[in-house]
């Protein structure tokens, strides 16, 4: 819902500097980031009001000593500083703490629910992907036309709905009324099939998960393709290719398209990210069982572990991604090679 | 000479303001946007008149739970019985209330940084780089329900949670026309005659980016009512206020899309959808008149 800008999030002026050096302040760049997202992951943590020992017993029958024993076993007793030291030291391990809820380690869980979440966020980006780029570029050649004026409207609405009610829309029309689809989860509870058919079962599932996030995400794709494309419009090598007779369609996915791809790119990989964050909401409408799903189990009991494991599952996900958009960005632009 | 040239000045900034207003009459969209948010803003000042709180009240309504929309009820009931428009009047308090002040924290957390990392530099330029790369980067969804998380619940904390996450594309924008502002002759006469940093960013560079903070403010408060309906509908929000998102969360809790009360999710998501349109349409008109760069397209 944030607009998102076609360069790379980049303030630092990089233009001009030799490749090495742009790959060196990029990666830079995201190690502090990520870095950060460490300290902010540990630190915010410890603003919560209470005792993390009291809260993981909350509800249960626990002696003082049992209590005391807990806080030795959590490091609580230790400085602050120590304390950091041993959450920065269990993250490259891979430990993440262990859930108050699920009583399981939190690296499990992740593990565990970040499978149906790349399958929802990878059909959705490749969907909306295919289709914001096709809508884009051809109401850019028919600019001005009703082909353009529906498109961009319609895209642009789309763009302002918070993604948790077109969700609840999908689920009121599809899933409620007409019955088409399933109203949650990944598959239908108590089946045994195997195979083809539980393969049909999920993607059954997936259809209205996917369409919301399609929906929310492609209006950015096409905005971008359409700028994208107008501005080679009037490019002289369009002319060149004119002259030689080509015809008008081939003109458009031979010369202006190529071109025009190159900043959709690594906008692409910039949303992708964000995608994935955006998960929060379209699967907790649709309990699908992935780490947004997770993230709000997390939060309603709450579950501090947990919300602070996905937090920098998820901030890592989207500084990782940025990073990716940097270097195609670089190395995709020859123009920006050679300067 | 002061006097005159002061006068002089405040005639310049009256005749400037006024030819801003003028140009964005003449953007229709923006003019209805406006005039359709100073209708929702009355509305929801008039809250408790047109609705009084106790005819809210669980324990004293008589209708029944989820009834269709009728006479009595305009928009239906929700699950308790109460009036699906009572509780729109008084969400659009929440929702306005939480947009306008963490965009005001947002202004000002994004101004000062912009300015800052357009106007220092050295190592005091980098760290505010960083700071602000970091804060363009992560989702701002996420740290958002993390700090509404740990804080405890309440208007207060979700104004906090979004107004801290929802600056960096300001401070970007402030840092590009502190940079453009630096060099002109003005500045270079104003440090050559002795004046300081503070001199320089209060006297000079605010004035200038001051236009483009306000076009800026006016698409995030849009964006900050998303994010104050998303966090209540996660559950996030203040128990004790009523709001648009937590009105879609019960709406999800008691299967009310499943079940087919079109109108207890229909209705707050089309308020939203409204709200928002309308600060989005205004804030691109402002931007289009107000922003030298986009001007010249």
């Amino acid at each position: 819902m944030t607009v998102i800008e076609t360069v790379p999030a980049d303030s630092e002026d990089t233009r001009g500097s030799s490749l090495p050096r742009y790959l060196a302040l990029k990666a830079g760049g995201s190690l502090i980031s990520l870095a950060l997202v460490v300290v902010l992951g540990f630190f915010m943590f410890r603003i919560i009001p209470g005792d993390p020992a009291i809260n993981m017993t909350r509800g249960r029958q626990v002696s003082p000593g049992e209590v005391e024993r807990l806080r030795q076993e959590m490091g609580l007793d230790k400085p602050l500083l120590v304390q950091f030291w041993r959450f920065v030291r269990d993250l490259f391990t891979g430990d993440l703490g262990t859930s108050y809820v699920y009583r399981r380690p939190v690296t499990d869980l992740i593990g565990d629910y970040i499978g149906p979440t790349l399958l929802l966020t990878g059909t959705a980006a490749l969907i909306s992907v295919a289709l914001g780029l096709w809508l884009g570029q051809k109401a850019a050649w028919r600019r001005g036309s009703w082909f353009d004026k529906i498109h961009t409207g319609v895209a642009l609405v789309f763009w302002s709905v918070p993604t948790f009610w077109l969700g609840l829309l999908l689920l009121l029309v599809f899933g409620g009324g007409l019955g088409w689809f399933p109203t949650g989860g990944m598959s239908t509870a108590a089946s045994t099939d195997t195979g083809m058919a539980h393969v049909l079962d999920v993607a059954h599932h997936l259809v209205l998960p996917v369409v919301t996030m399609v929906a929310v995400i492609y209006a950015q794709y096409l905005m971008v393709m359409r700028a994208s494309v107008l501005e080679e419009m009037s490019a002289d090598y369009l002319t060149t290719a004119r002259a030689k007779g080509l015809r008008e369609d081939l003109v458009r996915t031979r010369h202006a398209v190529p071109n025009a791809l190159l900043p959709t790119v690594t906008l692409i990989f910039l949303t992708l990210g964000l995608l994935i964050a955006g998960t929060v909401t379209v699967e907790t409408v649709f309990s699908w069982p992935g780490l947004g799903y997770l993230t709000y189990k997390g939060l309603s009991a709450p579950d501090f572990p947990l919300v602070q494991g996905t937090f920098v599952v998820f901030s890592a996900a989207v500084i990782v991604m940025n990073f990716i958009a940097d270097l195609l960005y670089r190395v995709l632009d020859p123009r920006l090679k050679s300067s | 000479m002061t006097t005159s040239g002061q006068a002089a000045i405040r005639a310049r900034r009256r005749a400037r303001f006024a030819e801003v207003v003028r140009e964005i009459a003449s953007h229709p969209s923006a003019v209805i946007g406006a005039a359709l948010l100073l209708v929702i803003i009355v509305l929801a000042l008039l809250a408790p008149v047109l609705m009084p709180m106790d005819r809210l009240d669980v324990t004293q309504v008589t209708a029944r739970g989820n009834e269709s929309p009728s006479g009595g009820h305009w928009l239906g009931t929700d699950p308790s019985g109460r009036d699906v428009l009572g509780l729109l009047l008084w969400g659009s308090r929440a929702s306005l209330l939480v947009g306008f002040s963490a965009t005001a924290i947002a202004m000002v957390i994004g101004t000062t940084f912009g300015m800052a990392a357009g106007h220092f530099t050295g190592l005091t330029r980098a760290v505010v780089l960083r700071i602000i790369d970091f804060f363009l980067v992560v989702p701002s969804l996420v740290l958002a329900i993390v700090l509404s998380t740990v804080l405890s619940r309440g208007l207060s904390t979700i104004v906090i949670a979004i107004g801290v996450t929802s600056w960096a594309q300001t401070a970007r924008v402030v840092r590009a026309q502190t940079l453009t502002i630096e060099t002109r002759p003005y500045i270079e006469r104003s440090r050559a005659l002795g004046a300081g940093d503070r001199h320089i960013i209060g006297k000079h560079v605010l004035p200038a980016v001051m236009p483009l903070v306000m076009a800026n403010t006016t698409l995030t408060v849009g964006s900050a009512i998303i994010l104050e309906s998303t966090l209540a509908f996660l559950g996030l929000g203040d128990p004790t206020t009523f709001s648009w998102g937590s009105m879609l969360k019960t709406a999800l809790d008691t299967g009310a899309a499943t079940a087919g009360y079109w109108w207890f999710v229909l209705a707050p998501g089309v308020a939203i959808v409204i709200v928002v349109l309308c600060f989005t349409l205004v804030g691109r008109a402002l931007e289009a008149v107000l922003n030298p760069t986009l001007r010249a397209r």
